[in-house]
């Protein structure tokens, strides 16, 4: 077998069969490892081939022992030809798998979220309930569940992972239903979202029609002339990056970053649990434009109804033929694979993405090159966020100078936005760009109690005070304030937040969630932890300047997005008088 | 190389500090900036590595950028303006090495030790008892230690032990942010993990958080003397490959082996017989 070097820790037969039915499901290339072979000359090739099969590999292995025994790391290695020390690394890297022995109990974990909008809900009450009751309990990080706090997350020990409150009201998170100006949401609640005749019923793959009828070409002419911008938070023009991977050649792919983690966003999971069909469309769209052949959705572990939606949808609409070789009786290939993460934010960053994809630690990359040339297995990628790829279903069906014809010109067409907190209906609201902050509350039935703060944009985002509810939630209307829409985070605060509590748990956050590969990040993000905790979060100005200090090289000198904005909310708190200035 | 012809070769031309600079085309920032005469501080690179581009030490600012950028991984783009000793460079390299100074033992880096007294860092203003990195260190055989409180995530080992050098895979970066920590898997001893003992990691490692155990004692036994040691180049007597050593002596005794960088046949790397395989030289009488 190769020249791998393995301990002599042996796989249980039930974690063989868990892993070896896990890897026969995803499209790995023939896992037959040939005597001669070895990792040396052919490593490049076999990490294409195999390694991606790492992750649902370990997510098996997990499922079945309850963590990840090197018995079973090693039954991996073997099986995908990575080395074990690799396979550790990335197993250990993640919030869903367990490295550190075995488990004493033999039953479910349940995953209690602690960030801003369940901490201030009561979320270490619920813990200490659970506790008390005899549960594995684990303290997570945002589950994207901020409408419905305590928000939780079941991860089954032999059984599929669940959470209880998908089966007690899967809609009523969409306050706006049955509203007729909806258009992103338009069939939620409307449709069967595990049926694909459901979806036709609609209107469904009348866009993909339509797009075959206008060729290539012009549907990327009809994507740049829309204006459309990503909705991931880094708002960058969606038309540019089709065309960008339209013009290279070679294997393409069509990448959607479902890894929806910002605290404070649950958009995506909207549109993934109620109308996961359009999402598969667009992503077609997607392919057919730029002439990529395969699609992935990497989705956030945490979301198992997104995920068993998507999977079933995938599975209906190749059966009818509208994924495949040969879509729709055209003569393109375009067909799709569900990745599942295992509990990491870093992994919402595109190229960290990538490389969790992969098979490897979810590790931003530098930037350039870009995905559009380097992407996905170093081949040109178009990376798009669930809510970026469904507007593209009204652009190739108005066109794209109609879609442009809506919102304020700055920002065009529609826009989700997360309303939660101390607001009196929390949930997905969609809009047409323009109204502003206040209309966006008020929509949400206002704050309870009285609004002290909004925490706009996320984590990564900025608060700001009640002065601010004239503030149109545009891209140009935020950049000019210097803030940012990010994911289209709206969560209120009101008299009654302990905010130095929340500002020490949100410093918490970025310190537990840096992946660790720069030093400005790495260490940056723990030394502003410790500032909070050290000062009960009533920093002197003296901190203060310390803490511009850590922020400006955080900023300038880290790899990612994830430490240039670790110190934007701690600071604006500060700017804010939320913590600090108290003697 | 050799049979190409400089003529054919495309240059880019881009100005550091003022001063415009001409290399040839895929040559980093670094590159260049070694051109115009610049040193550029660098923890991380290695001239025999692929860059990791994690320290970001070397970063320098680059106009148009919104944020600095590594010059040791960029490549040069014509008409590219750098400044290298601007204010922003200044800080963010003073806060890197700030900040591994207060995490990391820092006492046998000697480079570090340089570049933060240059740039004015004080490690000392993080409160009373910042995090540190604090591991027991590892001694599982009698060629090499491991002394992780040392240890600044740099993946030069990693990449010397795997696809950069060795291809050994014994070693990877496991855990998450603060918590990193290089490791075989579930941090087994390195005698029960892939390891064939090249010691191409300790060769790279810039903080001497990976030792060789006969300067580990030494250190210990407070006789570490590297003024008094001398390097004598040589030609490894085990194979016919022809690798270069430069066997470092005190006392008449040697205390490590390396190979040169430069060397056409190693760049640097060697396997266990050449960097460990010297008792024949000296035989010590065993009980």
């Amino acid at each position: 077998m190769a020249d791998l070097h393995l301990t002599e820790d042996r796989a249980s037969a039930t974690e063989v069969a868990a892993i070896d039915a896990a890897i026969a499901a995803v499209s790995l290339d023939p896992a037959v490892v040939h005597e001669t072979e070895r990792l040396v000359r052919s490593g490049t090739k076999r990490k294409n081939d195999r390694r991606h099969g790492l992750l649902p590999a370990l997510h098996a292995l997990q499922k079945e022992s309850g963590w990840i025994s090197p018995g079973g790391v090693n039954h991996i290695a073997e099986v995908l030809q990575v080395p074990p020390a690799e396979a550790f690394g990335v197993a250990s890297f993640y919030e869903l798998f367990r490295v550190d022995g075995a488990p004493d109990q033999e039953d479910d974990v349940v995953h209690v979220c602690v960030d801003a909008a369940c901490q201030i809900a009561g979320a270490d009450q619920v813990i200490a309930d659970l506790e008390a009751a005899g549960k594995q309990v684990h303290r997570s990080p945002c589950l994207g569940q901020c409408e419905r706090p305590v928000a939780q997350f079941i991860q089954g020990r032999r059984k599929p992972d669940w959470v209880e409150a998908d089966a007690e009201d899967e809609l009523w998170n969409l306050p706006q239903k049955h509203d007729p100006s909806l258009k992103l949401l338009k069939r939620v609640g409307r449709i069967d979202p595990t049926s694909l005749d459901s979806y036709v019923g609609v209107g469904g793959y009348a866009a993909l029609s339509k797009a075959f009828a206008l060729g290539a070409d012009q549907v990327i002419e009809e994507v740049l002339a829309s204006g459309l911008m990503g909705r991931g938070g880094a708002a960058f023009p969606t038309g540019i990056k089709w065309q960008g991977v339209a013009g290279e050649s070679g294997q393409k792919h069509i990448v959607v970053n479902a890894d929806e983690s910002e605290p404070g966003t649950f958009k995506d999971r909207t549109i993934m649990e109620n109308d996961p069909f359009a999402l598969i469309e667009a992503m077609t769209i997607a392919g057919f434009a730029t002439g990529a052949t395969k699609g992935w959705i990497y989705i956030r572990g945490e979301y198992p109804l997104a995920t068993k939606r998507l999977e079933g949808a995938i599975v209906a609409a190749r059966e009818a033929g509208f994924l495949g070789e040969g879509i729709a009786r055209s003569s393109i290939d375009f067909d799709i694979e569900v990745r599942r993460g295992a509990g990491a934010y870093i992994c919402g960053e595109e190229t960290a993405l990538f490389n969790s994809l992969e098979g490897f630690r979810g590790e931003p990359r530098q930037k350039p090159p870009f995905p559009t040339t380097n992407g996905l297995f170093d081949q040109p990628t178009v990376i798009n966020n669930p809510e970026t790829l469904l507007n593209v279903l009204d652009i190739v069906q108005d066109g794209g100078a109609t879609y442009a014809s809506t919102g304020t010109g700055g920002s065009n067409g529609q826009k989700l936005f997360c309303l939660s907190g101390h607001v009196n209906r929390p949930g997905t609201y969609e809009v047409e760009f323009g109204p502003t902050l206040g209309d966006l509350l008020g929509l949400a039935g206002g704050a309870t109690g009285e609004l002290k703060a909004v925490l706009l944009g996320g984590a990564a985002g900025s608060f700001i005070g009640p002065d601010m509810l004239e503030l149109p939630l545009t891209m140009e209307a935020t950049r000019e304030a210097g803030l940012s829409l990010g994911s289209g985070v709206i969560m209120a605060f009101n008299d009654s937040t302990d905010f130095p509590a929340v500002l020490t748990r949100l410093a918490e956050f970025f310190k537990n969630e840096s992946c660790g590969q720069c030093v400005p990040c790495r260490v940056g993000a723990v030394r502003q932890h410790e500032m909070l905790v050290r000062t009960s979060a009533n920093p002197s100005e003296a901190d203060s300047q310390l803490l511009n200090e850590m922020d400006q090289v955080m900023k300038d000198a880290s790899i990612c997005g994830l430490g240039h904005t670790a110190s934007t909310a701690v600071r604006s708190a500060i700017a804010l008088g939320l913590i600090g200035g108290q003697s | 190389m050799s049979e190409q012809s400089t003529a054919t070769i495309s240059t880019v031309t881009v100005s550091i500090n003022g001063s415009s600079v001409t290399v040839p085309e895929g040559a980093s920032l670094k590159d260049a900036c070694g051109v115009a005469g610049v040193e550029i501080p660098t923890l991380c690179w290695a001239a025999n590595l692929t860059p990791a581009n994690a320290c970001r030490l070397c970063v320098v600012e680059v106009e148009n950028s919104r944020t600095l950028v590594p010059s040791c991984s960029r490549q040069v783009e014509e008409g590219m303006v750098v400044q290298t000793d601007s204010e922003r460079v200044h800080h963010s390299r003073r806060m890197v090495l700030e900040f591994l100074g207060s995490s990391v033992d820092l006492s046998q880096a000697d480079d570090l030790a340089r570049w933060s007294k240059a740039y004015g860092a004080d490690p000392d203003r993080y409160g009373n008892s910042p995090a540190r990195i604090e591991e027991e260190i590892k001694i599982q055989d009698n060629l090499y230690i491991r002394d992780y409180d040392k240890c600044v995530l740099c993946f030069k080992c990693v990449d010397a032990c795997g696809d950069d050098a060795q291809h050994t895979f014994a070693i990877a970066v496991s855990g998450r942010g603060f918590g990193a920590r290089i490791s075989t898997e579930f941090d087994v001893s390195l005698p029960d993990s892939a390891c064939v003992y090249c010691g191409n990691c300790v060769a790279v490692c810039p903080t001497n958080a990976l030792q060789f155990k006969s300067e580990f004692d030494l250190r210990e036994a407070a006789a570490w003397k590297p003024e008094e040691q001398t390097v004598t180049r040589t030609v490894c007597s085990y194979c016919g490959v022809g690798c270069n050593l430069e066997m470092h002596v005190q006392d008449n005794t040697i205390v490590k082996v390396t190979s040169p960088n430069d060397h056409s046949v190693t760049n640097g790397h060697l396997c266990i017989k050449g960097r460990f395989g010297w008792q024949y030289v000296q035989p010590v009488a065993t009980e």
